[in-house]
């Protein structure tokens, strides 16, 4: 199960004692980070944050070096104590855990992609994937196993007996993502995991972390200070400013209203049909009937929505089709089965916009959006996507 | 009356040296069991250590030397270490060398078992770390012949005084190194180690210490230097070898005799040196990284 994020008027502060203390006390008083340093001496990296992470969310957090970012996304496993506040992860209080309950939670819950690889230098690639699960204890033909499926799963298959130093920038970091991938954690923290790479590998990075974050069910909250990157990946993006959120949504929200004149510098030099995907314009879905559920109370459903059809899935929310109300009036059937019409148009989430298009203008109905396991997401509107692009 | 003013007062003077001397009497005395105890240890280890050199024949020796410098070089570097071990047979001080590398890996041994442990509590504890650095510093700047008195007096005349000595001597760069390879293992990979729940210990032998792997080689090569160089002032209470003909070349200001012996004592030095860093370059370069 993914797991959702809360943060309760949290900050952090770095300093002497003393100087934390004093710094902590101002935390109220409506001065920045920067005025709270001039008095104090304490450099507040994180100030009274507040706001959740929905399970399952790819929430990005964007902002220039010095913002605070990399310090927060710290905080999630306690790498930085928050000075004060609180970080709920599916429910636990993470700053009451006692050592070992905080040893737990990082063996079994959480793991985390770096900037610079952080690989064991002195071990193979296969050693420094199945790292997690050895300081669990895990035997070691089964930590082979997992480790070696992690390593699979990010393309490094024949690589697994070379050392870190043998490997190009590129490929490193796919270890550093197999080792944060072999305890097969609930919440998974990438703190600018693509920043050290070259362009054309930190695009393609990104793709292959889309594809894998749809086959998987985790939270995921991703650092970066590429708004192009912040804008490919994120369901939600927090943007980041001296120690604080200043804006926070789905891209398209971005777009549509920046919060002051920094946002909108940000958000400058980003092409909007490159970057928005579909997934960040769709809509939520309303009434899905079941495959197997009977014709009478789907037909008293839709009468009373008011709806003209509804898709229908099965069990797995894959995506089968649609049904028409017209049909299920006519119709003796028990189960709506037989009534349920095909339906090719469905697009995938984590296509661009541009990519889309043409199914889109061709289609007289919304579209069902789907993700790579061919589950029902959300509908894409043809009105919301012209206004995506009209400004 | 310009004397009075220029000359160090003597109502100052304070003769401390008698303390020091009764704090050595009362530790030969309330520690003498201890003592004895250490030496029986060190005498076994020379037992152990001795019949190995000593059943060795000459040429596996130079043998295995050449092997070794080959593998961890090349060939022209076996030959020349191999060269080098044979000059020192033919100057006659084989039966010298074979006692002299008995104290040297015996003192090295031991530092290594003290520099190790201390190296590593050292940076675990800033407390201890602001304690010993001064200490390590004295130990290092203090003349060497120093060590030899107290040696002489709490275990006596001959080689067990002289490992004393030169562990005392050659321990300071091992515990440095340790400390210094430990503190500078790259923070992110720190983090990442605490970031998949190691415990402390896990974070110790499955990261730290395997990181700071080649600087801890390279203290243990500055203690074996340094243990080289204790070997003619060991010999001064008593400790034989190559180290003793330096002395009596001294003494009987003979010219010859004395570069013999000290040359071999450079061989010596450049074969372990040489054979060390072969070792240390192996672990940089699988450990090497950007």
């Amino acid at each position: 199960m993914a797991r959702d994020v809360k943060v309760d008027n949290m900050s952090v502060v770095f300093g002497t004692n003393a100087q934390r203390q004093a710094a902590i006390e101002l935390l109220d008083e409506n001065m920045t980070a920067d005025e709270i340093r001039e008095e104090t001496g304490a450099t507040v990296a994180v100030k009274n944050l507040s706001f959740e992470i929905e399970e399952g969310e790819l929430f990005v957090i964007v902002g220039l070096s010095g913002s605070g970012k990399s310090s927060f996304i710290r905080t999630l496993n306690l790498l930085n104590r928050p000075a004060r506040g609180s970080i709920t992860v599916g429910g636990q209080d993470l700053t009451k855990l006692s050592r070992s309950e905080l040893r737990n939670y990082r063996r079994n819950d959480v793991s985390m992609v770096f900037q610079n690889f952080a690989l064991l230098s002195h071990r193979t690639v296969m050693q420094n994937v199945e790292y997690p699960l050895e300081v669990q204890g895990v035997p070691k033909e089964e930590r082979r196993e997992t480790a070696q499926g992690a390593i699979d799963l990010v393309g490094l298959s024949g690589w697994e007996n070379h050392m870190p130093n043998q490997l190009s920038g590129g490929m490193r970091q796919r270890v550093g993502l197999a080792r944060a991938l072999t305890n097969d954690p609930e919440l998974l923290l990438m703190d600018e995991p693509y920043s050290a790479l070259d362009p054309l590998i930190r695009r393609n990075m990104q793709d292959e972390l889309l594809k894998l974050e749809d086959e998987m069910d985790r939270t995921i909250l991703f650092i970066t200070h590429d708004m192009n990157e912040a804008f490919r990946l994120g369901d939600r993006i927090a943007l980041m400013k001296d120690a604080e959120i200043v804006q926070i949504g789905t891209p398209d929200e971005f777009f549509d209203k920046p919060a002051n004149d920094y946002v909108k510098n940000f958000i400058a030099d980003v092409d909007k049909t490159r970057i928005l995907k579909v997934r960040s314009i769709m809509n939520r879905l309303g009434f899905v009937a079941k495959m197997g559920d009977a014709v009478k109370d789907t037909r008293a459903i839709l009468e009373e929505k008011d709806m003209e059809f509804c898709y229908v899935t099965d069990k797995n929310r894959v995506f089968q089709g649609y049904v028409r109300f017209e049909d299920l009036k006519k119709s003796r059937a028990k189960t709506i089965n037989k009534l349920v019409k095909e339906d090719d148009t469905a697009i995938y989430r984590n296509a661009y916009i541009r990519e889309a298009w043409p199914k889109l203008k061709a289609a007289e109905f919304d579209l069902p959006v789907v993700d790579g396991k061919g589950r029902l997401r959300g509908v894409l509107d043809y009105g919301v996507v012209v206004d995506a692009l009209a400004d | 009356m310009w004397e009075r003013i220029r000359d160090f007062p003597e109502q100052l003077y304070f003769n401390y040296s008698v303390y020091i001397d009764r704090f050595v009497d009362w530790l030969s005395q309330a520690f003498g069991w201890f003592f004895d105890i250490v030496r029986d240890i060190i005498l076994t280890m020379f037992d152990g250590v001795e019949f190995v050199l000593g059943i060795t024949p000459w040429w596996l020796y130079i043998v295995l030397l050449f092997i070794a410098g080959w593998r961890l070089y090349n060939v022209k570097t076996g030959i020349t270490l191999a060269f080098l071990l044979f000059l020192i047979g033919v100057s006659g001080l084989w039966s010298e060398m074979i006692y002299t590398l008995a104290i040297i890996f015996i003192s090295v041994f031991i530092s290594f078992l003290i520099g190790l442990p201390t190296g590593i509590l050292m940076s675990k504890s800033s407390r201890l770390e602001n304690i010993l650095k001064p200490i390590l510093d004295g130990m290092q700047t203090l003349p060497s012949f120093v060590y030899l008195i107290p040696a002489l007096m709490l275990l006596g005349i001959g080689r067990v005084p002289a490992v004393f000595a030169t562990t005392i001597y050659a321990v300071p760069p091992l515990i440095r190194l340790t400390f210094l390879g430990i503190k500078n293992v790259d923070e992110q990979v720190i983090e990442a180690g605490i970031s998949f729940g190691s415990t402390p210990m896990q974070m110790l032998f499955k990261i730290e210490l395997p990181q700071a792997l080649s600087t801890i080689a390279a203290g243990l090569n500055q203690t074996t230097m340094m243990a080289v160089a204790m070997v003619v002032i060991s010999s001064m209470i008593g400790a034989r070898g190559i180290g003793q003909e330096v002395l009596i070349a001294i003494r009987q200001v003979q010219v010859g005799d004395g570069f013999v012996a000290g040359l071999a004592i450079v061989f010596v030095a450049i074969i372990l040196d040489r054979l060390l860093q072969g070792v240390t370059n192996r672990f940089d370069q699988t450990m090497e990284t950007e």
